[in-house]
């Protein structure tokens, strides 16, 4: 059985989209069903070993996208827009690796701006601390149950979310207005 | 803490404070003994530490978003930042990543050259480690003897592209250079150097009694537990789990070359004081085997794909990682269709190892906390990034 379909047959309705590209695998996963998915797929497919977990802004992907459309509109004839709920902004991925048959898989949670916040998985890997946290510092993306929700990178007094997409490249000027406590 | 944050105040809060007779001892990030800026805010009592807890940023440059606003192309020289005793490793990962994301393969004679330069930057990464290793353990001798091979090494760098420390080495589609000239004589003579200060090193402190007081039984940790913290190289090695990802999942030519993948028993100071020691034999063995193979190959074999001036991948996104020297180094990149990454990630092996310091050093001494962290080998630039 391939990879593709054991994943399907464990998953079940859960799945809610699976995509390949250069033989790897992208699985989505519903946000409210993160820590079942996660343990179906440790306990029952074999993913054992969590590579790592990173966040995405896919905020320029869809302005990108309108962009386009826009230009083709205006080309051609006026179409009504496309009315319906935006995209979800943010992604969270899990790269899982199965260290009995080298398998790895991608399990991406669409998470929208509105509602940054998901279950912290520190329970089913203590791996996911750090990077939990590395997340909630450069995306703004709650661990609900995380041990330790603090910055990782920046300063704890630091008040954005560097890896944005809005957020410009050379900064706003944050650290010309350190505040010291100074004890 | 300063002022109302509103969301933020919410979550900055500092662990639980111990109260008791504990000394608070900060140690970083300016300390000679915290290889480059590590911080770790210690409880301690009398001399045994009760908790251990890093800071890790103070060399955070931004790797990540500077990636996003340049060029594939651009980024290389960013590799070089990241993991600076093996900067060959970083670049070769890299560009494995983007050819991955393109869908091309490499001609032979160039994937032979990265591995050649590869497995010497190993060497040299795992004499730096072992070295230090040394010093801060009070053996200075060793350091010497092997940090005159790295610089044999770093003249090969040097006669091959240019560079030293930060070697940008070869391009998205091979390398652009054939192996020098000097290295064919330099290399019969080199191998037997670098095992002899192996040796060296290796009667020196192997089974001197300071060294095995100091090394044999500290931190010792399970595999079980390295698995669930995400270890990953020689440290998840020296706990006795065999995985190597130029095993496991072979890329480049290493399913062609025949070597070992030595494993450790206790996961305690000495066992990747070994493991490494070991680790240095099988690369001479490898780029024995890789300098066969290449000398196969006709003078005039391509070295270089043909690319385009500017790097336009298809829309999708990617994971590769290889083994090196630290451990499993991937490159997530997710491209939009356009000449910029959208989004690119490093999972940067030591970054793994390094949040399970509080596991690792909890009960011990305070110079076994040096010993323990001179052993991780982390490295600040591939940390913070």
């Amino acid at each position: 059985m391939s990879l593709k379909e054991r994943i399907e047959g464990i998953l079940g309705r859960d799945l809610l989209e699976l995509t390949e590209f250069r033989g790897d695998i992208c699985v989505e996963i519903p946000k409210n069903r993160v820590i079942q998915a996660l343990t179906m797929l440790k306990e029952e497919a074999g993913f054992d070993f969590l590579s790592d977990l990173f966040g995405i802004d896919n905020l320029d992907l869809y302005t990108k996208a309108k962009k386009k459309k826009k230009k083709s509109e205006d080309d051609e004839a006026q179409e009504p827009e496309e009315k319906g709920p935006p995209p979800p902004r943010f992604e969270v991925i899990y790269l899982l690796l199965s260290l009995s048959t080298n398998e790895r898989l991608m399990v991406k949670v669409r998470v929208p701006e509105d509602d940054l916040e998901l279950p912290s998985i520190t329970g089913l890997w203590r791996a996911a601390n750090w990077p939990e946290r590395e997340v909630f510092d450069m995306f703004g993306v709650r661990f609900k149950g995380h041990p330790n929700l603090r910055r990782l990178l920046m300063w704890d007094e630091f008040q954005d979310h560097p890896l944005r997409k809005d957020y410009p490249l050379e900064g706003k000027g944050e650290e010309r207005h350190l505040n010291y406590d100074i004890a | 803490m300063s002022k109302e944050k509103g969301l933020e105040t919410i979550c900055i809060t500092t662990g639980p404070t111990e109260v008791g007779d504990y000394v608070t001892l900060n140690i970083g990030p300016i300390h000679p003994a915290m290889h480059g800026t590590l911080r770790v805010i210690t409880q301690t009592d009398g001399e045994t530490v009760i908790s251990a807890k890093p800071e890790i940023g103070y060399l955070h440059r931004g790797v990540e978003k500077l990636g996003e606003n340049l060029t594939y192309s651009q980024f290389l020289p960013m590799t070089d930042r990241l993991n600076y005793c093996s900067a060959i490793c970083n670049n070769v990962a890299y560009e494995m990543a983007v050819e991955k994301l393109l869908g091309i393969e490499v001609p032979p004679k160039a994937q032979l050259i990265r591995m050649i330069m590869m497995e010497l930057a190993r060497i040299a990464d795992h004499q730096v480690c072992v070295g230090i290793l040394g010093v801060d353990l009070g053996a200075l001798t060793p350091f010497f003897y092997l940090i005159i091979q790295r610089e044999e090494i770093y003249e090969i760098f040097e006669w091959h592209h240019g560079a030293r420390l930060t070697n940008s080495m070869g391009a998205i589609g091979g390398v652009e250079a054939d192996l020098p000239d000097r290295f064919h004589e330099k290399w019969p003579k080199m191998r037997d150097t670098i095992r002899r200060a192996n040796d060296e090193t290796d009667s020196l402190l192997t089974h001197n009694r300071i060294w095995m007081d100091r090394t044999i039984g500290v931190n010792a940790f399970c595999g079980d537990d390295a698995l669930d913290w995400g270890f990953t190289g020689p440290m998840l090695r020296a706990c006795g789990v065999r995985r190597d990802l130029r095993k496991d999942e072979p890329y480049l030519m290493y399913d062609k070359v025949d070597f070992e993948v030595p494993v450790g028993k206790h996961g305690d100071v000495f066992d990747r004081y070994m493991v490494r020691m070991l680790e240095m034999e099988e690369s001479v063995k490898i780029i024995d085997q890789a300098y066969a193979l290449y000398k196969e190959l006709p003078d005039d074999a391509p070295l270089m794909k043909k690319m385009p001036k500017i790097i336009r991948p298809p829309e999708g996104q990617i994971y590769h990682a290889i083994e090196s020297p630290n451990g499993e180094l991937g490159f997530f990149i997710k491209s939009d269709g356009s000449d910029k990454p959208y989004r690119i990630k490093i999972r940067p092996p030591c970054y793994m190892v390094y949040q399970a310091f509080e596991d690792l050093v909890k009960g011990e001494m305070i110079s076994d906390l040096i010993a323990c962290l001179s052993s991780l080998n982390v490295i600040a630039g591939e940390l913070d990034r």
